[in-house]
């Protein structure tokens, strides 16, 4: 036993501390309580990584029969292997950085005690989600972190676009949720069990059509969770929340949970190649859709989370192609770059006071130059620039596609040159040319900035430091082994340098040439400026039939007619006979004896003619 | 004849019959008149034509509980009358009235 409860645990006291006595206490005792439940939940990671002997074959640990039903058992298991345990020190490790760094950029907000019990609830359902050893307790902390995500997407409740946004992710998801609970239906009828050694034991003997069904089901939770296509629409909105939320719920942990889901179940998905495909498919997909949203957007943190989507996009198409150990690889490094992207983005807006338009920032290398090196390392490192960790991760998802599609590895590196040139436009207009805002810019605190500086050093070195497909071994049973292509390498990199070239030459070099391109493409240009309006496509097609059939036939028709007609009809009725059978109480003795002889003679009479019957019937 | 072979030659329907009549006649009394000294005797009218069944059924059946019954009828009837007759003298003394329908005050 390694005691792996102790690992949620933590923060879960965390969570509960600040949330019940969070209000009283002092500012600086919320700070320690939250950030230290972390911090040491990230050194008891560490201690049972160190003193574990060997993470090949998970280590379950059983603590309690949660639920038992008949057939139905489910207990409460944790387990540690090695992509839980890659997982583990993301989830607390980045979990810990943006903790601190909210301590600084949290400092003047209201309800700043409510603000990091929900982010500790938070890493609580995340652990519980990664350390699960069952399909339903990792439902457990898949709904749990959609809800945190949910609570902090609305913490600035008094603002309507942050309660709509919140609303949007809640709803959204759901759908998704409602995916992985089909799944889990199919798993138990197919397997008798939610146990994953038992499933990943008993699945290669199954049918593949049942793998297929339950696997696309699990992809529709993982397409919510993660923000694919087509359920992307609530990651983009979700920036209404706090800055270090988009950072850790967003763009590092959470929004990697379908990710990890779909590398988990990689037994299931290996025996389906039809799921792989579309997993691959729905990946690229996403990939270039929100590539192309990101070229356009001029919201500073709108533009990192059309790329958070086209980079989770990467990781599907690398679970897609079979490179799970690339995918889970690119999931790291991703979560150290996004991080540092967003709290930069974060830094970036405290400067300027709470802006986030970039065409109101600019010039900023200068005021904030902590922020300036710490951004330009994460940007290299989306970019792919080589030996930065976006370069390695990228390179292995990238040189999986090629084996398995060569189209694919076109489509992808094309994406990728995309992505270069719209994180460095974003770098170049904030930090370069003169600035535009107004007041004075100032750079954040050491508590911010410190944490930037780590993520930075683990966005250049994480690549090789982390060499995930290595640290995961033979964990995949099939793994697309992509022969070290140079070729496809200098490829990528060259796009990657093509796409910073192209946003450099427009963005500092000519800076007047992007509107006359933007005003030359016109209909296009408003096309994508406004996410090829698939809000309103979405809004048009299912929200407003939605609501207006809600209305309409559901309210005014069914609830309306029916249900409470049902019930004022059995009233009314209840009043109608009363209204009869009222007269009969008159309060005259005499009327009363008049019924009562009444019903003595029918008693009578009917006695008589059974009587009769009865003798008649035996003769 | 004597009276014995009377009595035995009457058969038990006979003072069934009777007494459904007696009880007929005091139930519709009861009902139908207002005077409140005759709905009192309708009233025993039909005890008594109770009484009589019992009687009946009693000599039928050879058997001595349907006298024992009258008799608690007839202890009942002649408490009632007391109760009763003491009541009417009351409600005749504050109302100057024998007619039941215009001793209603409880009813609303």
């Amino acid at each position: 036993m390694q005691n792996l409860w102790i690992i949620p645990a933590l923060p879960l006291l965390g969570f509960l501390v600040n949330g019940i006595f969070g209000r009283k206490m002092p500012k600086l005792m919320v700070s320690l309580t939250a950030v230290l439940s972390v911090v040491l939940s990230f050194a008891y990671v560490l201690f049972v990584l160190s003193s574990a002997k060997s993470l090949d074959q998970p280590a379950v640990e059983h603590y309690f029969t949660w639920i038992q039903s008949g057939a139905f058992n489910v207990g409460f298991d944790y387990q540690v292997d090695k992509l839980t345990a890659i997982m583990l020190l993301v989830v607390t490790g980045i979990g810990s950085l943006i903790h601190i760094y909210s301590t600084g950029y949290m400092a003047h907000e209201e309800g700043y005690w409510r603000f990091f019990a929900y982010l500790n609830l938070f890493m609580f359902f995340m652990l519980n989600l990664v350390l699960a050893a069952n399909y339903l307790l990792v439902f457990v902390g898949w709904e749990g972190v959609g809800l945190c995500s949910y609570l902090l997407i609305g913490f600035y409740f008094t603002k309507k676009s942050a309660t709509d946004a919140g609303n949007k992710a809640f709803i959204v998801n759901r759908i998704g949720d409602f995916g992985v609970a089909l799944a889990m239906f199919l798993i138990f009828i197919t397997f008798k069990s939610l146990d994953f050694h038992k499933v990943f034991a008993l699945a290669p003997g199954k049918p593949v059509a049942t793998l297929t069904a339950i696997a696309l089901l699990l992809l529709v939770g993982a397409a919510g969770k993660s923000a694919q296509l087509p359920l992307y629409v609530w990651l983009p909105d979700a920036m209404e929340g706090p800055t270090p939320v988009s950072a850790l719920i967003h763009a590092a942990t959470m929004v990697t949970a379908g990710v990890y889901l779909c590398a988990r179940s990689s037994v299931i998905f290996v025996h389906s190649p039809a799921a792989m495909d579309t997993v691959a498919m729905v990946g690229l997909a996403t990939a270039v859709f929100a590539a192309v949203i990101g070229l356009a957007q001029n919201d500073i943190k709108k533009v990192f989370a059309y790329s958070t989507v086209s980079q989770l996009g990467y990781m599907f198409l690398g679970v897609g192609v079979g490179a799970f150990s690339a995918g889970v690889w690119h999931l790291v490094t991703h979560a150290f770059f996004k991080a540092l992207l967003f709290l930069g983005a974060g830094s970036v807006i405290h400067a300027c006071h709470g802006e986030q338009d970039m065409r109101q920032m600019g010039g900023l290398r200068k005021y904030a130059p902590v922020t300036f090196a710490t951004l330009g390392c994460a940007s290299l490192a989306i970019a792919g620039f080589p030996f930065t960790s976006g370069f390695y991760s990228k390179d292995a998802i990238l040189v999986a596609a090629h084996a398995h599609a060569p189209w694919m590895f076109w489509v992808a590196v094309f994406t990728a040159g995309m992505t270069a040139f719209y994180v460095w436009r974003a770098y170049f207009m904030t930090f370069f040319g003169k600035y535009r805002g107004h007041g004075h810019p100032h750079e954040s605190p050491v508590s911010m900035t410190g944490p930037l500086v780590i993520l930075a050093a683990l966005s250049l070195a994480g690549g090789f430091l982390f060499n995930v497909p290595e640290i995961l071994g033979k964990m995949f049973q099939v793994e697309a082994e992509g022969a070290e292509a140079a070729t496809l390498t200098y490829i990528s990199v060259a796009f990657g340098l093509a796409g910073i070239g192209l946003a450099y030459f427009l963005y500092v070099v000519n800076s007047a040439l992007p509107d006359k391109i933007a005003s030359s493409l016109g209909g296009l240009y408003t096309l994508v400026y406004n996410k090829f309006f698939v809000d309103e496509l979405y809004d048009v097609t299912v929200v407003q039939p939605t609501v207006n059939g809600s209305r309409t036939l559901l309210w005014r028709g069914i609830e309306h007619y029916v249900i409470d007609g049902v019930v004022r009809g059995v009233g009314a009725n209840a009043l109608n006979i009363g209204g009869v059978l009222k007269h009969l109480q008159s309060g005259n003795i005499r009327s009363y004896a008049t019924w009562v002889v009444i019903g003595g003679a029918v008693l009578l009479i009917l006695m008589g003619v059974g009587g009769f019957a009865f003798a008649g019937g035996v003769r | 004849m004597d009276l014995n072979a009377l009595v035995h030659g009457v058969p038990v329907s006979w003072y069934l019959v009777l007494s459904a009549m007696l009880f007929a006649i005091g139930a519709a009394g009861f009902v139908l008149r207002r005077n409140i000294i005759t709905v009192f005797m309708c009233i025993e009218l039909m005890l008594n034509a109770v009484n009589l069944t019992f009687i009946a059924f009693s000599h039928e059946l050879k058997s001595v509980h349907g006298h024992i019954f009258t008799f608690f009828v007839m202890v009942v009837a002649a408490a009632e009358a007391a109760v009763g007759l003491a009541i009417i003298l009351t409600v005749f003394k504050n109302r100057s009235t024998l007619n039941i329908d215009e001793v209603s005050t409880l009813k609303n």
